[in-house]
């Protein structure tokens, strides 16, 4: 009957220092879904997941997690949750296996339980090699994967990952996707924040685009570009200096037009098309490229600001 | 969560008995040698190591509960937060750990104060009681400091002009009756000026009710003090 995860009506938090980190914001998880929270730097996430994970009390509006109240039920709901926070949390100075025993231990498992849970876990994050290693003896990439190992120890019912690819070289992000995609397929509710659309648009079914606390937009990523892009980006890259000019002589061409500060973009259903009415106007940039549209198209039509500035 | 400081500890415990019993042993064994040879030398052992017990109460106290308190606040504890632990439990582990450090240092400390005949076997539990509250005056209330703070250089600025100072002023090495009234007063009001007399007397064997009642009270309205003020920015930093 509970197929909802996560119940948050007009959700909102407030800091101290009288920062509205959070404005209102209502959603509801389902159970093994993959669920993220999409923005740029202080849209609001991580605060989100932070309230999410009990560990920040909401200052206004409801959150019922697993149909508890995180405020009154908030060691109970942690028991079944799985967090990898932004910056990893890991003990440099022990071990793979003391850091995974030591937080089986905060879930009041016992030792054999645990010894159990870390060898499979560092099989499916591929580090079964290291177990005896110190963590500081570890690469970032690894480092991430056995803070998701860890978060999986208390077998949980929801993952909160925030930011999990965030410093990390494209082939570590390639490796730790495909874990977390192993993790949706064996039916994991996977709760993510990214300022990545790549990454979005690889691991969540569902995504909220955050900006200022607030939603934006909602759907699938499918919807989500249907609804607030065209099929097809141009994007024109122009000499120093010569791309105001270029986008004067562009108007009209595309359904809408966005000159960014390294390149002019040009939302069309057809691309090619688009291209050849540029060439026709005397237009000559140094590149041209027509892609599909992406998520960083439709967080810029929504908010008129790039996700990583 | 204890048994994460006790994990953390096997690794480092040579280092932290070098600082917290080594260094205050030799320190009594060279000044005990060296000005006992100006006055009555096994007189002013006997006046100088309980002193110098206390200080080094204060000191562990001061070591445990600053860097790794600052450092756990962006590590271990948040970690710790995201399982049912909240933070009045990591609080109480980090605070046991605190204790247990506080206790095994004493405990050599006095030790060896009882094997050079320094004071005697019956006098050691007492002692050894005394030193622990000594520690847990200034464990509390640093903690409960650290865990706030943003910039880890006022942990610097702490032992250089806190606790270094208190450790040099607070009657470990003189008698503090000596002192003119106004210094007087201000050394009487540091709180290591009290764990200083109540192990000396307690020591010395020399213990009155009135005055012991009063650094008991005084050691233990701090402790206190910082243990409520500890649970308030636990759960301010980690519960925010």
């Amino acid at each position: 009957m509970t197929d909802v995860l996560v119940r948050a009506e007009a959700l909102t938090k407030i800091h101290g220092t009288g920062l509205t980190a959070v404005d209102g914001i209502s959603f509801e998880l389902r159970r093994g879904e993959a669920f993220g929270f999409l923005g740029p730097n202080g849209a609001g996430k991580s605060t989100t997941m932070r309230m999410i994970a009990c560990v920040s009390r909401p200052s206004g509006g409801s959150l019922s997690l697993l149909g508890l109240d995180p405020v009154a039920d908030g060691p109970r709901i942690r028991a079944r949750l799985g967090v990898v926070p932004q910056e990893d949390t890991l003990d440099d100075e022990l071990t793979v296996a003391e850091n995974l025993y030591i937080y089986g231990r905060y879930f009041g498992l016992r030792r054999p339980e645990i010894r159990e849970r870390s060898a499979r876990l560092l099989e499916f994050a591929q580090l079964t090699e290291k177990l005896d290693d110190r963590v500081s003896a570890l690469s970032g990439g690894m480092k991430r994967r056995l803070t998701i190992a860890r978060s999986l120890i208390n077998e949980p019912e929801i993952l909160l990952l925030d930011e999990p690819t965030t410093g990390l070289d494209p082939q570590a992000r390639h490796v730790l996707w495909d874990r977390l995609f192993r993790l949706k397929q064996d039916g994991v509710t996977l709760v993510l924040t990214t300022h990545y659309m790549d990454e979005a648009e690889q691991l969540c079914d569902r995504i909220a685009v955050m900006d200022q606390g607030r939603f934006v937009a909602e759907g699938s990523p499918r919807e989500l570009i249907e609804a607030h892009s065209t099929r097809e980006v141009l994007e024109l890259r122009f000499a120093p200096g010569e791309q105001e000019a270029a986008a004067d002589k562009l108007g009209g061409i595309a359904e809408r037009l966005e000159v960014l500060p390294d390149r002019v973009l040009l939302y069309a259903d057809d691309g090619e098309r688009a291209l050849a009415a540029a060439h026709g106007r005397a237009v000559s940039p140094i590149t041209s490229l027509v892609r599909r549209a992406t998520l960083e198209d439709v967080f810029l039509t929504l908010t008129g600001r790039s996700l990583v500035e | 969560m204890f048994a994460y400081w006790m994990l953390h500890y096997r690794r480092i415990w040579r280092g932290t008995f070098v600082i917290s019993v080594l260094n205050p042993l030799l320190f009594l064994s060279g000044l005990g040698v060296g000005l006992g040879a100006l006055v009555d030398r096994m007189d002013y052992v006997a006046f100088l190591a309980p002193g110098l017990l206390a200080a080094a109460m204060m000191q562990t106290a001061a070591v445990e509960a600053m860097r790794p308190v600052y450092r756990a606040v962006r590590g271990s504890y948040l970690a710790a937060a995201a399982t049912p632990l909240g933070p009045g439990a990591i609080q109480r582990a980090h605070l046991s750990f605190q204790a247990f450090r506080i206790v095994t240092s004493g405990a050599a400390f006095v030790l060896v104060m009882v094997l050079f005949r320094v004071t005697g076997p019956a006098r050691a539990a007492p002692l050894l009681a005394a030193s622990l509250l000594t520690g847990l005056a200034f464990a509390t209330p640093i903690t409960a400091w650290a865990v706030g703070l943003d910039r880890p250089q006022a942990l610097e600025a702490l032992f250089r002009f806190g606790i270094m100072p208190m450790y040099m002023f607070s009657g470990t090495f003189f008698e503090t009756d000596s002192l003119p009234d106004v210094p007087r007063w201000i050394v009487e009001a540091l709180p290591l000026w009290h764990g200083v007399e109540l192990c000396r007397s307690l020591s010395l064997g020399t213990a009155a009710a009135g005055p012991a009642a009063i650094h008991v009270t005084y050691l233990c309205v701090l402790a206190g003090a910082g243990l409520v003020a500890g649970a308030h920015r636990y759960r301010r930093r980690l519960h925010a």
